[in-house]
Formats: C-alpha cells, sequence, structure tokens
C-alpha cells in the first residue's frame, strides 16, 4: 500500500517551529485556526460521512466507523452533519489550537482533559487557545470522535475529507506536529445533548440478511453461524472486522468473477472464517458473500475491541439454512 | 491491498450458483436473469454474459438519471454482475426487475482514451512465448485492439479492460509481484490493465504509459471510467508522456 499523498494539503502551515497562529500577510489580528497534533495516538485520522457514488471507480466509501458517534460529536458543538473530525483507535490522541475552540468526544469513553484539568466526555467543552486537549486511551470501546466546532477543513478528495486506509485517499494518519485547518465555526450554538455512555460490551451481537451467495455454503449454514460463538480477531481494521471461530464449510471451491461488495458484506475466504467488511473495504471482491450485516449494526462493529465474543443472528435465511429462499 | 482481494480474484472462471435458494428467477423478463439479495438496500443482478452486464449497467444508469432509482445510488458492474446498493426497499425492486426488458447496450458508446505505451514490460516475452508469436507479433496484437472498461476495482481508477480475444487469456503469475510501478500495462486472464499507483499485483507486465490513470484532484479523478473506450498505442522509450515521467505522476510518495 503505497501512502496517500503525504496529506499535503493538511501540512501546510507556517513554517516548522514558528509559533502557531502566526498571520503570513501582515497586519494580522486574525490568527490562522489552526489544529496541531501534539501526541497522535496509536491511529488516528479525519474522517467524516464518507464518500459516495465513487464506488463504480474502485473508491471505498469510508468515512467514520462508528456514524452514530460521528453524528453525535458534530451536533455536540454546533457542526453540520458531514462535518469532519478525529477518529481515534483504543489509545486516544492530544491536540492544540491557534485560537479557542470548542470540542466534544464521543464514541469510545475517555478521559478527556484540557491542560490536565479534567473536563466531560459527550459534552462540547472550550478550549483555550495553545491549551492541549487531551483524549486517552479509550477505557473500552475502540474509537473516539472528537469534533471541532467549524469543522476540520483539510481539502475534500472526491467530495470528502475521509482518510481512506485501503485506496489511500484523503488526509495521512495523523503524525505529531501534523496541523490541520479548522473551518469558521458556523455561529451555530453548541448544543447541550444527553450523549449516552456506552457499556463496555459483553458481546458483539450483529444481524446478518442473506447475501448474495448464501448458496455457496453448506445447507443450515445460517442456523450454525446462529449458534456459534466468534471472537473479535486482532487483525481487524478500518477495512474489515475480523473474526475467529469455527469455519463455514463451503460447498463450492474456487473463487468468483470479482463483484460488488456493499459496507457490512461478510465475505468468506478459503480459511471458512467470516469477514465483516467495514468502511474501507474494497469495492469488489472475488470471495463469496454469505450474507450482509446491516447498517446500524456496523457502529456496534467498529467498537468491539480484539476478543469481544461475537455472535451472528441470521434473519430471513429461512427455516432451512442459507439455500433456503 | 490486501492481496486476497487483488485483481486476479476477477478472472475466476467458475460462474456464479445456479438456481438455488435466495435468488429470484427470471420471470416474464430476461432469460438468465437471477437478481441475488445483498442485505436490505441492495441486490446483485447476474447476467450470462459481459455484453449483459454492460445493457444491464447502461439501463440502470438510464432509470437512475430519469429519477426512477434513487440519486444516490451506487451502481457498480462487474465480470458477471451489476450491484445495486442503496435502495429504499430492495425486496420490491427484486420483484419488478425480472420483468424488464432490457435492450442490448449500443455500440460505440463511451468515450475514446488512446494510452501511449512502451511495450518493454517484464512479463512481455512470456506473455509472447504463451501466446506463440513473436514478442513484435505480441505487441502487435495487443495494440491492435479496441478495448473497453467493463468494470473498475482493486484500486482507485483500476480498470478490467475487455476486447482481448479469448485465445490470447493468460493466467495471472504464480507469485504475485509484491510492487508493480504506477502506469504498468498489464494482462491476466481475459482482462488487459493499467496499474494506476504503485501496488502489489500478478498480472503480466507487458509495457508502460505516463498517462497519469487517477488523479483525485482532476475532474473527472478516472480516466478508465467504465463505458470508455481504450486504444494501447505503441510508443518509443523516449517519447513524451510514457514511461520517464511515470514516477512523478504516482500521486505522491510510494
Amino acid at each position: 500500500m503505497n501512502g496517500p499523498a503525504g496529506g499535503a494539503g493538511a501540512r501546510d502551515g507556517a513554517p516548522g517551529g514558528a509559533a502557531l497562529g502566526d498571520g503570513e500577510c501582515g497586519g494580522g489580528e486574525r490568527r490562522a485556526r489552526v489544529l496541531e497534533v501534539v501526541r497522535p495516538g496509536p491511529l488516528t485520522t479525519v474522517q467524516d460521512a464518507g464518500r459516495r457514488g465513487v464506488a463504480h471507480l474502485g473508491v471505498p466509501r469510508a468515512g467514520a466507523l462508528d456514524q452514530a458517534a460521528y453524528r453525535a460529536a458534530n451536533r455536540l458543538v454546533g457542526n453540520r452533519g458531514d462535518a469532519a473530525v478525529l477518529e481515534t483507535t483504543l489509545g486516544g490522541v492530544a491536540v492544540r489550537g491557534s485560537v479557542p475552540l470548542v470540542a466534544a468526544v464521543t464514541g469510545a469513553p475517555a478521559a478527556v482533559a484540557v491542560d490536565g484539568r479534567p473536563v466531560p466526555w459527550g459534552t462540547a467543552v472550550a478550549v483555550p487557545a495553545g491549551a492541549v486537549l487531551e483524549v486517552g486511551a479509550a477505557t473500552h470501546g475502540v474509537r473516539s470522535y472528537v469534533a471541532f466546532a467549524g469543522g476540520l477543513a483539510v481539502p475534500p478528495v472526491l467530495g470528502s475529507r475521509s482518510a481512506d486506509l485501503l485506496a489511500g485517499l484523503g488526509p495521512a494518519p495523523l503524525a505529531a506536529g501534523d496541523r490541520l485547518p479548522l473551518g469558521e465555526a458556523a455561529g451555530a450554538a453548541p448544543r447541550a445533548e444527553a450523549v449516552p455512555l456506552p457499556a463496555p460490551p459483553a458481546e458483539l451481537v450483529l444481524h446478518l440478511l442473506p447475501g448474495p451467495r448464501a448458496d455457496w455454503f453448506a445447507p443450515g449454514t445460517a442456523a450454525l453461524l446462529g449458534r456459534a460463538r466468534y471472537r473479535v480477531a486482532a487483525r481487524s481494521n478500518r477495512v474489515a472486522l475480523r473474526t475467529e471461530g469455527p469455519p463455514l464449510e463451503r460447498t463450492r471451491g474456487g473463487e468468483l468473477p470479482s463483484e460488488g461488495m456493499v459496507l457490512g458484506a461478510v465475505q468468506v475466504p478459503p480459511d471458512g472464517l467470516p469477514v465483516v467488511f467495514l468502511a474501507d473495504h474494497p469495492t469488489t471482491g472475488g470471495y463469496p458473500v454469505v450474507g450482509v450485516v446491516p447498517e446500524e449494526d456496523l457502529g456496534a462493529a467498529a467498537q468491539a475491541a480484539p476478543g469481544t465474543p461475537l455472535r451472528f443472528v441470521p434473519v430471513g435465511f429461512g427455516p432451512a439454512g442459507p439455500g433456503a429462499a | 491491498m490486501a492481496g486476497e482481494h487483488g485483481p486476479g480474484a476477477a478472472h475466476g472462471r467458475e460462474r456464479g450458483g445456479a438456481g438455488a435458494g435466495g435468488t429470484r428467477q427470471a420471470g416474464l423478463g430476461e432469460a438468465g436473469l437471477r437478481v441475488r439479495p445483498v442485505g436490505r438496500r441492495a441486490l446483485l443482478l447476474e447476467v450470462d454474459s459481459t455484453e449483459r452486464v454492460t445493457a444491464w449497467h447502461a439501463e440502470l444508469l438510464r432509470r437512475r438519471a430519469a429519477g426512477r432509482l434513487p440519486a444516490d445510488a451506487e451502481i457498480v458492474p462487474a465480470a458477471c454482475t451489476v450491484l445495486l446498493d442503496g435502495l429504499a426497499d430492495a425486496a420490491a425492486l427484486a420483484a419488478e426487475l425480472t420483468g424488464w426488458r432490457v435492450p442490448p447496450a449500443g455500440t460505440g458508446g463511451g468515450p475514446l482514451l488512446e494510452v501511449r505505451t512502451v511495450y518493454d514490460g517484464a512479463d512481455l516475452a512470456e506473455v509472447a512465448a504463451l501466446w506463440g508469436v513473436a514478442v513484435e507479433e505480441a505487441v502487435r496484437i495487443h495494440s491492435s485492439v479496441e478495448y473497453r472498461v467493463a468494470f473498475c476495482g482493486f484500486a482507485p481508477g483500476f480498470g478490467y479492460l475487455t476486447g482481448l480475444p479469448e485465445r490470447w487469456s493468460v493466467p495471472r503469475r504464480a507469485t504475485p509481484r509484491t510492487s508493480v510501478p504506477a502506469g504498468s500495462v498489464a494482462v491476466a486472464g481475459p482482462y488487459t490493465g493499467v496499474y494506476p499507483q504503485a501496488s502489489p499485483g500478478g498480472w503480466r507486465l507487458l509495457g508502460r504509459t505516463g498517462l497519469r490513470l487517477w488523479d483525485p484532484g482532476r475532474q473527472p479523478a478516472a480516466l478508465l471510467a467504465p463505458g470508455t473506450r481504450v486504444r494501447f498505442v505503441p510508443a518509443d522509450p523516449g517519447a513524451a508522456g510514457t514511461g520517464a515521467d511515470a514516477g512523478a505522476d504516482a500521486g505522491g510518495p510510494a
């Protein structure tokens, strides 16, 4: 995988070492609205609602994996629904603004602090210019969303600011010292909203609707999937949630001619272990899709850490398994 | 790009399952059409030939343009299928689709793109040997065909081009390369492709072009979109727009 174009547009701020917000144009009362990355965390990316209408060009959707948490974060700071935010992975992130910020953290619960003072999760908080907003490691779940009033104003690529880690589109994952442009806050007052604090997931439950190649599997496979106990595998990422557990038995070998793949498709490679496609999934694939997880369940999938028990609930396969209409 | 989703996945010869459950048999409409369920919001239409994929793809585009399918529906053609995603009620449309009469796709069609190609690929001699012809003849064969982008996949802007006669099909390399340079012109199975970015790949390399096939900052981002017609035009190694500048065209550091 070659990297994206280095996030060039996102890093064109002042020369390194210059004070944040030094105006280039003189007479600068007005400070550039920039977010500086103090600690990038293990994997933090810019995400929004994703790219639509380009799957036929081989371009994945990308976008925030937990869309409900993403939307809540934007609402809390008064942003438009499609504003770009940060998506962290397990280890949080720390950033500093050149201007006063209004920020909110949703998704995976984590300790949040401003210059070391604890502030609430799931609420709009004021961050003074130059202060460090620190989002700690997820206490449970995987991905926290950090929204800023005005949104992250990295240049859109094909209609979205999202980083796509499969195709290498959009800004690169954050690195220490990166400077991300911030948009102008719309002026909408941050909204008070009760964002439910997610409970630690004892088990990930994914509904499974019939997929196009259910007939590539032994009769009774849907029933087997309903009884089987899987775990979320450590190899899971933004492309797919991978599983460990009983392999599914295919009654047909080989590969399909490539066919289009949807978000939530449960593809079964030759090892028989179901793979649930997430936002950065390839747009076509050659392994049979036994079923499809509906979009409303994928937020929970995005928050299931490796090792989490996983159960599928087949719906609509009929009593005789996938072979039945 | 994950190897398991590489372009090789496209040339499996095995056709999709016939007639098992979960599919809807064609009624009064097209013989050989199978409408397969893909969750609640999508359908996979499986047809008998590349020509029917083209025809159904065109029909679905027409219906979307006419407002009879959701404006934001994704229509994704592939080898033997067209995926229709983003439907309000997939089951209802599935019942309706089987009665549609879809005319053959018109000839001509899409825009014509000329791809100036230096035929000096690492696998050119091997492909010529597989074809049982001299290298010069292999170049003539490959560059005398008008291709058409049947579908995209594997990577943004990677088009699967059809048009090479069946008898020139070659298997993928037994061991994929870990890195194929951007602009590589390659063949595998019935397809020709041009790697838009440096990536792993198992196709057989015939040559290279400097043409920037994929540029997300350009409109259109992909020169090889479904329906585009393509000709490969042999070029000298030193010719402008080929080879030498391909590295700089890769869209960023590899």
